[in-house]
């Protein structure tokens, strides 16, 4: 087949063939891939044996990036460089960042995300980001030998969409498939419920670096249905540092500290608070580069009475969660621990009490949710062998409204809705001859859009002139299973298609992307065209794979005249995979697209028939 | 799966308002099963973008068909009667007065958790009574019109009961 002969070695998409597919923890403090070989989930070490790449990346002013635990031990020497917890600022605009008056960095507040001034220029989290998962890519790679097909990030469950769609972006300018954002408390509840065959309520308390997530389960005969999920996207282990750091400053009556002094009092503060995991006292030393020194014991108990207002910050949201799914403490068979910061001794201490049990604390917190996430990438890339038909439904965190009179928030989707979920609304006009109007999109529970989260403005042109109220303008709003929303018009009294301009109160816009991936392979030498070609060539190849399998399958499903039209498709695609032009790889390929979207279509309701027949049907 | 199928055809279950919920439980994930975007991570872009509206249609039958209200509410819309929930807001005195009063008392208990769990008791063995209602305006005696009216009492039920549930929440942040 022509198709090969341009397919690298390694990555012709054989039908049968073990795709290569990873799980990325993308960690506040730490990174982590993991893949399954040989049917077991592993995590990927990197040269020197360490699963764990911390999370930092250092710009030098060669435009060089030094990242991981190299970068890390750089933080107190160069701190404006060294981007720490760039987690927390994703998705977020400056005054969403908390801590920022001892935060080193020199923050630039631009629409929707904030940015940060480094000696290589300005960096977006996005882009800070990206550079952490092209690592942890190239180690996937070269521990797999070849590329990948795709790869899933996982977000806290309580992440807005803003905050998703800047980890998709972060995924893609790393060169990843992202075939799906999934929610770290979930993966942890794969990787925990396939290998305890768990049945029954569980909980999931995940307590990162820099969030917090509750999330409730109910795990039954190869399903998992997430029933409810709350959180606080801004609580973390990042925060007992921080308040450890301010007690010691405050005790010790330090001056005003520099950028590079504030570094190291935070890092020794992360590490005494590690020591008193399982100690009863830790000695925090340090000097300091205005000459003072410190030196100062803490106990352990001083350490959970000045923190336990942040353990207790997570209590609130645990009981709503569990509210929210209709459930009582009693119901709860078991409460899986996630998080480097679920170490922590006093945070145990509560959990237990509030769902008078033991937490189950025999999985490794750092590694479980890299490790369901690879379990599900693997499924979710093909590689599903019998028994992997497990089912997973997951729910938006937060509910979806628009801004209406007054300043107030229709709620249009609410909170913990099953998704892919869609709602359509429908507007009107309240002038005579109106063909334009805005619609503000916001996600959040409080009634005032003031205190929501803005996600979009959109405006709607092109509406047909009429009088007043009596034009019909129905708006639906789509949540896919990232939990990424989308927006789509119409007029229904003349069916016109309303032109939508988006005009996103954050993240990126495609152009910028687009640059952003442009700069880089430039810094690498490497063509952008030439990687573009490539990509569009194996998407094109798995195109035809895929399309004649199909046809092989169901072809009674077409009618001579649409046989004729989908292979007329398929014959020019396949002529064009040899052209030197990406775009128009491209178009063959949505053509494609189109004209087997019915077919499409066709094929899923006789599974489904079969299905309710209770016929069995052999994996797609 | 057709497009054009009403929910219930959708799950093969017959048109009535009592509903087997352990059978309609089992369709829905045999639906998913079938349909859920997971399936089709890495197939073509076309069959990525049915199974969403697939799976999104099945998530929004599911949603209809195991709320009392809305199933309702959805059986009346497919025998051609709209409720009018929007505008038709006469209700009998002696209901007006009664909402008032839960109104009143949830207000009063507000502070107190256990109070509002009371009140919570209460509406719900209030508002099953007039499900019992409601069923035998569907069914054996249908009266579409009487039907209609008890919906829209079960929407004033419904918005009490989300009033206390957020000051539950209130009280738990």
């Amino acid at each position: 087949m022509a198709l090969l002969q341009i397919s690298e070695p390694g990555q012709s998409p054989a039908p049968h063939e073990h795709r290569r597919a990873v799980g990325i923890d993308l960690g506040t403090t730490n990174s982590l891939v993991a893949t399954v070989r040989n049917g077991i989930a592993v995590v990927l070490n990197d040269h020197d044996g360490h699963g764990l790449l911390p999370s930092v990346v250092r710009y030098l002013r060669d435009g060089h990036t030094v990242i991981g635990r190299e970068a890390a031990a750089d933080q107190a020497r160069d701190p404006r460089n060294t981007i720490v917890s760039v987690k927390r600022f994703m998705g977020r605009g400056l005054k969403d960042v908390v801590h920022v008056e001892n935060s080193p960095y020199d923050f630039l507040d631009t629409p929707g995300m904030v940015q940060i001034r480094t000696v290589a220029g300005l960096k977006s989290p996005v882009e800070v980001s990206a550079e952490i998962l092209k690592v942890l890519r190239a180690r996937a790679e070269e521990s797999l030998g070849g590329e990948l097909t795709g790869a899933i990030i996982t977000v806290p469950a309580y992440f807005d969409d803003a905050q998703r769609q800047a980890t998709k972006d972060a995924g893609k300018l790393a060169g990843l498939n992202v075939l799906r954002l999934l929610n770290e408390p979930t993966a942890a509840a794969i990787a925990y419920g396939l290998d305890n065959a768990a049945e029954g309520i569980y909980a999931v308390y995940d307590l990162g670096g820099g969030t917090f997530d509750i999330s409730i389960l109910k795990l039954s005969k190869g399903v998992f249905e997430v029933m409810a999920t709350n959180g606080d996207a801004a609580l973390g282990g990042d925060d007992f540092d921080h308040r450890l750091f301010c007690w010691v400053v405050e005790c010790a009556k330090l001056a005003p500290l520099s950028p590079e002094d504030t570094r190291l009092l935070l890092t020794r503060s992360r590490d005494a608070k590690e020591f008193l995991t399982s100690h009863a006292e830790a000695r925090m030393t340090a000097s300091l580069g205005s000459g003072e020194a410190v030196d100062m014991t803490i106990t352990q108990k001083d350490f959970q009475d000045m923190t336990r207002h942040l353990v207790a910050k997570t209590l609130g949201p645990a009981r709503k969660a569990l509210r929210d799914a209709g459930l009582d403490v009693a119901d709860v068979k078991g409460v899986v621990m996630v998080g480097g910061a679920t170490r922590m001794p006093h945070v145990q201490q509560s959990v237990s009490e509030l769902f008078r049990q033991t937490p189950l604390t025999n999985l490794d917190p750092d590694k479980v949710v890299a490790l369901g996430a690879a379990i599900q990438a693997n499924v979710l890339a093909g590689n599903r062998a019998s028994g992997d038909d497990w089912l997973l439904l997951d729910v938006i965190p937060l509910s979806l409204g628009v801004e209406t009179v007054g300043g107030l928030a229709e709620r249009v989707i609410p909170r913990n809705s099953t998704i892919p979920v869609a709602r359509a609304q429908e507007f009107t006009t309240y002038k005579d001859g109106q063909t334009a109007m805005s619609i503000h999109v916001v996600q959040g529970e409080r009634e005032l859009v003031a205190d929501c989260r803005s996600l979009a403005k959109f405006e709607l042109r092109g509406i047909p002139p009429m009088v007043a109220g009596a034009a019909r303008i129905r708006v639906t709003f789509q949540v896919d299973a990232d939990g990424l929303l989308s927006v789509s018009a119409r007029e229904a009294t003349t069916g016109v298609e309303a032109a939508i301009a988006v005009k996103p109160s954050y993240g990126l816009s495609d152009e910028q992307i687009t640059q952003m991936l442009k700069d880089s392979f430039d810094h690498a030498k490497e063509d952008v065209h030439l990687r573009a070609l490539k990509e569009q060539q194996v998407e094109g190849g798995r195109m035809i794979e895929a399309t004649e399998a199909a046809l092989r399958e169901d072809t009674d499903l077409l009618s001579a005249q649409e046989l004729a039209a989908v292979r007329a498709e398929l014959e020019i695609l396949r002529k064009t995979l040899s052209c030197a032009d990406h775009r128009t790889i491209k178009s063959a390929i949505e053509r494609v697209n189109r004209a087997t979207e019915t077919f499409a279509g066709r094929r899923m309701d006789r599974s489904v028939k079969r299905a309710l027949a209770g016929r069995k049907v052999e994996s797609l | 799966m057709n497009l054009n199928q009403n929910h219930f055809e959708l799950f093969g279950i017959p048109v009535r308002f009592e509903v087997d919920t352990g059978e309609l439980d089992r369709r829905y994930r045999e639906l998913q099963r079938e349909v859920h975007p997971d399936r089709f991570a890495a197939a073509p872009e076309a069959e990525r973008r049915v199974s969403m509206q697939r799976a999104t249609r099945v998530n929004e039958a599911y949603q209809t068909l195991r709320s009392p209200l809305r199933r309702a509410v959805y059986i009346l819309q497919l025998r051609g009667v709209d409720p009018k929930f929007e505008t038709n807001t006469a209700m009998p005195a002696g209901f007006l007065m009664e909402q008032m009063s839960w109104r009143e008392r949830i207000e009063a208990g507000s502070e107190k958790p256990e109070a509002l769990l009371q009140l919570q008791a209460g509406l719900r063995s209030e508002s099953s009574k007039i499900y019992e209602k409601l069923h035998g305006q569907l069914n054996e005696g249908r009266d579409d019109e009487a039907a209609s009216q008890t919906t829209r009492m079960l929407m004033f039920y419904e918005k009490l009961d989300d009033e206390i549930e957020n000051k539950l929440a209130e009280l738990e942040a």
